[in-house]
């Protein structure tokens, strides 16, 4: 955990001097008939960031925070297969919506998910697999007009938008 | 005598057979779409209002505000429930609502939020009824620089809320500040923080994408990590007893009720600021005032009772200003101002003399709607405790899947469901090196009233920064916002010169 802190403090700190240098883009100083540029308020923003994390490095110099102490695993095993597996599926289940579409892509998260990671039977995999995108269908696209995005399989819905919308 | 004359004619418009019918379908709509994580009653009511054309305005009106306060009522249930806040109105019940579930109080939480949103609800009404034009008018004393001291006080607080670890905090409340300004510059109109040119950040960073990525994602990695994929919070039983049991508790707990109805209704009038800083305000006061602050963030039932009243308080309080001045108090009532003038309506101090059948009807449905908005969310508590007795298993992916359809509802833009996802693996990862990221998720959500605020009140002064301290009003809310900001500093300094007394000794 220890490493970690001070390994994420840095990156931190990297980020925040490239959102000083982003805002820069605009204008961080006075304007006449302005008031303060465009960039001012992210600027200074990002400069009390990188002291904070300066300031968190100094506390993980002087060992005074529990994380700056700890000596536990950052990600252990488990966390590690956890993070692979499910943050995997959920990146699946996101970049399959611009190919199949969220009615395509649901069902597949669901099956791989309840069946694979959840070991639930077939039985309910596939009827929680069937009602979700059901639901998710009237809820949205019918009910509350947003269309959710169909990706290749816009034709097949053709005709259920003739009927509902 | 006169008000409680034109109540009563109200009163007899509200419960007019349509009136009431609307009141009760509004409600329950509004809890739904309330309880619905990218979801919220400014969706809700803007879809809806096209279907208002087949009736009356009075009742048109009277079914959009019936919305609006059922969808006050259900952000709480998402919150609970699911640990992901609907809208930016329910983060603070995140706090301690999901705790609470995560004990297998999930019910006590429910009720909870329930009852404080009646008690807030009821509270405002009465306010709004007795003192509305005179509060318009202490509104509209707020200039630019109040509505900044405003805020500083809102980010005072949230140090107060995020822990011991004073620079985590610190940075958490910038990075949200920053992810707010990310998209146009409001003044000069350039693209502004665009990064590697991706078209998708010209339209900024939505609240609910950050809020859906921390507490959706980034809360079911988390607690498929820490509870090794089995939580307990399956084990939520409901009954009789239980809920007597849980309301004994919850009525113990008038501080956070009266402060957060008070504070919510205060800061709902205020153009612009609204039932979020409200109802943050109102957890961090609660917090502080508190005989037991240590269990704030652990599942105290004050920590859920102050923001929910707060933030049905602050939603009666939004409509006095879209009332008696035409200026709305928050985006919702922004829309049922459009809908207002749609019919012809002009909202402004003349409204009380001109439309007072329409100011006395809406002004009664309000006691309406509060009223069966809290019947129907307690009758619906039994099908939400459904949810909770899943396995986590089924209801992990569901979630996943309601995050992925709720970060792209708000804007429909793929850019932002990814946004979320990335976001949902940095809260994740940050939280288990303690960053509090809730002050992360407000900040993004203050950010756009609070910028504004302060260039406004510098290009006034000509950049002399001391006119948040000479106002009669910004004045003290600033001091108070700077002793509350250094008041973490003090305890610790004050806890580190305790401990090497005792190590002395």
């Amino acid at each position: 955990m220890r490493r970690a802190e001070l390994i994420t403090a840095v990156i931190l700190a990297v980020f925040s001097i490239y959102l000083m240098w982003k805002s820069t883009e605009l204008n961080i100083g006075w304007v006449k008939y302005e008031g303060p540029g465009g960039g001012a308020w992210p600027f200074w923003l990002a400069g009390i960031m990188l002291i904070c994390n300066i300031w968190t490095i100094v506390n993980w110099v002087r060992r005074s925070t529990p994380q700056s102490r700890s000596v536990e695993q950052f990600m252990d095993a488990h966390a590690i297969r956890m993070f692979v597996l499910v943050g995997g599926s959920v990146v699946g289940l996101v970049a399959l919506v611009h190919f199949v579409g969220v009615y395509g892509s649901v069902p597949i998260f669901l099956l791989f998910y309840l069946r694979v990671l959840g070991r639930h039977t077939w039985r309910l995999t596939a009827s929680v697999a069937v009602v979700a995108p059901v639901v998710i269908f009237f809820f949205f696209d019918v009910a509350m007009r947003i269309v959710l995005p169909k990706g290749y399989l816009e034709p097949l819905f053709y005709p259920l938008y003739d009927l509902f919308l | 005598m006169e008000i409680i004359q034109h109540l009563l004619d109200g009163f007899l418009i509200a419960f007019e057979p349509l009136n009431l019918g609307l009141v009760i379908v509004g409600v329950t709509v509004g809890l739904f779409i309330g309880a619905m994580p990218g979801l919220g009653s400014v969706n809700g009511v803007a879809i809806l209002l096209p279907l208002t054309f087949l009736v009356p305005p009075t009742s048109a009106i009277i079914f959009l505000a019936a919305i609006y306060y059922g969808a006050m009522y259900g952000g709480a249930i998402s919150s609970i429930m699911l640990g992901i806040p609907g809208a930016s109105t329910a983060v603070a019940t995140t706090f301690d609502g999901r705790p609470l579930a995560l004990k297998g109080l999930a019910d006590k939480a429910l009720i909870a939020a329930a009852v404080a949103s009646f008690f807030g609800g009821t509270i405002s009404i009465i306010l709004f009824t007795g003192f509305a034009p005179a509060l318009a008018s202490v509104a509209l004393d707020f200039g630019d620089q109040e509505i900044f001291a405003l805020m500083l006080l809102a980010f005072a607080t949230f140090v107060g809320l995020g822990g011991d670890d004073i620079p985590k905090t610190i940075f958490s409340i910038c990075i949200g500040l920053v992810f707010s300004a990310v998209g146009m510059d409001i003044i000069s109109g350039t693209p502004r923080l665009v990064f590697f040119d991706i078209t998708g950040f010209l339209h900024g960073i939505n609240f609910l994408v950050l809020a859906i990525g921390v507490y959706g994602i980034g809360e079911m990695l988390w607690t498929i990590d820490s509870t090794r994929g089995n939580p307990s919070m399956s084990k939520v039983q409901i009954s009789v007893e239980r809920t007597f049991m849980h309301m004994k508790d919850i009525l113990k707990e008038w501080k956070p009720a009266w402060i957060g109805s008070l504070l919510g209704f205060f800061v709902g009038i205020l153009p612009a600021a609204g039932a979020t800083p409200g109802s943050l305000m109102a957890y961090g006061i609660s917090k502080m005032t508190s005989k037991n602050p240590e269990g704030y963030g652990k599942g105290e039932v004050g920590g859920v009772i102050a923001p929910e009243a707060a933030n049905n308080s602050a939603s009666t309080g939004a409509m006095l200003p879209m009332l008696t001045l035409g200026i709305p108090g928050s985006p919702t009532t922004a829309i049922l101002l459009g809908g207002m003038v749609i019919w012809g309506m002009v909202p402004g101090p003349l409204m009380f003399v001109e439309q007072s059948d329409f100011v006395w009807g809406l002004t009664a449905s309000l006691y309406a709607a509060n009223f069966f908005a809290v019947v129907i969310n307690i009758l619906f508590i039994p099908v939400f405790l459904w949810v909770l007795k899943m396995p986590f298993t089924i209801l992990a992916p569901i979630i996943f899947v309601l995050c992925l359809v709720g970060g792209y509802a708000p804007t429909e833009d793929m850019h932002d469901v990814w946004l979320m996802v990335i976001f949902g693996f940095g809260a994740y990862l940050l939280r288990k090196l303690d960053y509090p990221l809730a002050p992360a998720v407000l900040a993004i959500v203050l950010g756009p009233i609070a910028e504004p605020a302060l260039r406004q009140s510098l290009i006034i002064s000509g950049g002399d920064a001391t006119v948040f301290f000479t106002r009669p009003i910004a004045g003290p809310i600033t001091i108070i916002a700077i002793v509350l900001l250094f008041l973490p500093l003090v305890q610790v300094i004050r806890k580190k010169r305790k401990k090497a007394k005792e190590a002395q000794a």
